[in-house]
């Protein structure tokens, strides 16, 4: 949070190398730990725990998402599309087998990894924008496909209800147990990822996204990385997949169309490209906003539109406040919401001093 | 001097080229070039601008595939590696335009130039704690140790891409030097640098080659640094090879003082 480093000195290589090497920061991180285990579930109502959900569920589908086109500057249009992976994956998996969700979980996120990485394949010939096209032909493949094939898809509706996840005999059925439920999952994807990039294989992926001709020389084998964070970063989409499954009690391929890919690119481009926080802060912002957006549309949308056509401008005005500010943050803030934050912190850490 | 025909084993070359050649379409750039560098010595190639020397370099690190002919790197073919597999193997380099990681910091730099002798995968690296922590803790001593002997240690958490032009060659050399290379190879790491730089920077070479045995291959056009350090020296000029030997015996060779009359050098 809000601290200097100064009068801490470190004096073994693991304490610089740990995530907060300072007290204070430690300190920090219990705080923000305790809010949101404690405080927030014992006084928030259901609805905006079921919020809170849904933001955990983003963080986990954002960091993957920021792993692929953040740190190994690879494109991917088709996020959702591996969600939706996931999510039928475990989704039959949990109904037709009765598999725990500690075994569906990461089944729907392996499932994911695989597709992800065929998907990948091509990324050793073509970048950027021939990129993003195959990666979103592979969105619409893969709804096609999941749409019409009942065996995955379980029917003519191509949803599949899925109980409440079970834990320790418990069915997580209150907002309050999803939330301790979902919860969980984006803490252990934010620690996996931090993780991640401090390493061997994510430096490596940085490696790849600055300078892909000298991390080949310097004996990264680039093809190989590229599939790996291709993998991984669809692992945690199929795992952000079945969480969404498990929260809304069905599968259903409606929840993973393009528009749910756009609103991923536009969580790691507004909440910060190569950084974890900055995914958690795009995960909040982009579940947030239509809620905003609504709320202010009902309050005093009135004033400025006829009652009539409110609900079709609410939705329009989502899309166009959506493009807007991705354009704002390419522009003006390409580091996203975690630069605006750093400057922040930064400005109170040498506070009052301007240098 | 060992002979040339004789392997590694016997105090043969580290690295031979034999016959090599690459066109690049009607541009002949290397024009069958063979030459052997010793096990432990300084090797420099000079020439002329557009003589070769990096097409040469880029062919021993698996940038490009030669055309024609053999490169041996401790007596087995690297002709048709790829780079990653060729820096497995002991050889790193340096570029002639800096290519750092510009976002990373100094420390990041030189512990990606160790990445092949860091062993974790995917699901340690996830983990963390338990090998990859161990591993991590473990190579950035030894960078710390090449952070220390190229004096960065002030810089070690500044982003490469905000240092001086002369650091920046520097944290690229010692990337190069992060991966304990057998063979590094010097793509001019003293071009464009002040009178002071370039002499730090020859400090280093030699310090490198003498304190670990590196052999060393250098591309230069300082004449001065050439001659002062070199062990051996080869000439191209229009891809060809026009003369091999001690700094005095290129110095004083005919064909030499041609190839460089009239230009800037
Ligand atoms: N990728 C390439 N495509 C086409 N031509 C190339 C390529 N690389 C090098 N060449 C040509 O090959 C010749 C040799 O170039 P090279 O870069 O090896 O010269 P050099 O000796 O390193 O010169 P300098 O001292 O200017 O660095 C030049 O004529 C150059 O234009
Ligand atoms: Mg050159």
């Amino acid at each position: 949070m809000f601290h200097r480093e100064s009068g801490y000195y470190k004096t073994t290589y693991k304490g610089d190398m740990a995530f907060y090497p300072l007290p204070v920061g430690r300190w920090s991180v219990a705080l923000v730990g305790f809010i949101f285990l404690v405080v927030i579930p014992l006084f928030l109502d259901p609805y905006y725990l079921s919020i809170l959900c849904l933001i955990s569920i983003a963080v986990v589908g954002a960091l993957g998402l920021n792993i692929l086109l953040g740190y190994t500057g690879q494109i991917s249009i088709g996020h959702a599309a591996f969600m939706s992976v996931g999510a039928y994956t475990a989704a039959n998996l949990i109904t037709k087998l009765d598999w725990p969700f500690w075994l569906a979980v990461p089944s729907g996120g392996i499932m994911a990894a695989a597709v992800g990485v065929l998907v990948g394949i091509p990324s050793l010939r073509i970048k950027g924008l021939y990129l993003a096209i195959a990666t979103l032909a592979a969105q619409f493949i893969i709804e096609w496909v999941i749409n019409h094939t009942p065996a995955i898809s379980g029917g003519v509706q191509a949803s599949i209800e899925v109980p409440r996840p079970v834990v320790f005999g418990e069915a997580m059925n209150t907002e309050i147990e999803l939330y301790y439920f979902l919860m969980a999952f984006a803490v252990i994807a934010i620690v996996a990822t931090m993780n991640l990039v401090r390493s061997r294989v994510g430096r490596a992926f940085i490696a790849i996204r600055d300078q892909d001709i000298a991390a080949e020389i310097i004996g990264i084998n680039v093809f190989r990385y590229k599939l790996y964070a291709f993998a991984i970063s669809s692992f945690y989409a199929g795992v952000a997949g079945v969480l969404y499954t498990y929260y809304l009690s069905i599968a259903n391929y409606e929840q993973f169309l393009i528009v749910v890919s756009i609103d991923y690119l536009a969580m790691v481009i507004i909440g910060g490209l190569g950084s974890v926080l900055g995914s958690v802060f795009g995960a909040i912002f982009i579940t947030l906003l239509p809620i905003v957006i609504r709320i202010f549309m009902d309050s005093f949308g009135a004033f400025f539109f006829d009652p009539v056509i409110l609900a079709q401008v609410t939705a329009q005005f989502r899309l166009i406040l959506f493009g807007a500010l991705i354009m704002f943050f390419l522009v003006v803030e390409p580091e996203g919401l975690n630069r605006l934050w750093l400057n922040i912190r930064n400005y109170f850490r040498i506070w009052p001093f301007s240098y | 001097m060992p002979d040339s025909t004789l392997g590694e084993a016997d105090g043969g070359p580290t690295l031979s080229v034999e016959g090599v050649s690459k066109n690049f379409g009607g541009v002949r750039a290397v024009a069958s070039v063979s030459t052997a560098v010793t096990k432990g010595e300084i090797f420099a190639i000079i020439g002329p601008n557009g003589a070769g020397k990096t097409t040469l370099l880029n062919m021993v690190s698996g940038f490009y595939k030669p055309d024609e002919g053999a490169i041996l790197f401790r007596d087995r073919d690297i002709g048709r590696l790829k780079p990653n597999e060729i820096a497995e193997l002991g050889i790193a380099r340096t570029f002639q335009n800096i290519a750092l990681f510009r976002g990373l910091t100094v420390l990041d730099n030189l512990m990606l130039g160790r990445h092949v002798r860091l062993k974790s995968g995917v699901f340690a690296s996830l983990l963390y704690w338990g090998p990859a922590q161990r591993e991590e803790i473990l190579h950035r001593r030894r960078c710390e140790e090449i952070i220390d002997f190229l004096k960065l240690s002030d810089l070690r958490k500044t982003p490469a891409g905000a240092l001086a032009y002369g650091l920046q060659k520097r944290v690229e050399l010692g990337r190069a030097l992060a991966s304990d290379p057998t063979l590094l190879l010097l793509d001019e790491p003293m071009a464009g640098m002040n009178q002071e730089e370039k002499e730090d920077m020859v400090r280093y070479v030699l310090d490198v080659s003498a304190e670990w045995g590196t052999t060393i291959v250098l591309i230069e056009h300082d004449m001065g640094v050439v001659m002062d350090i070199s062990d051996r020296v080869a000439v191209l000029d229009m891809g060809e090879k026009i003369a091999e030997g001690t700094p005095d015996q290129v110095r004083a060779d005919p064909k030499v003082i041609q190839a460089y009359l009239g230009t800037a050098h």
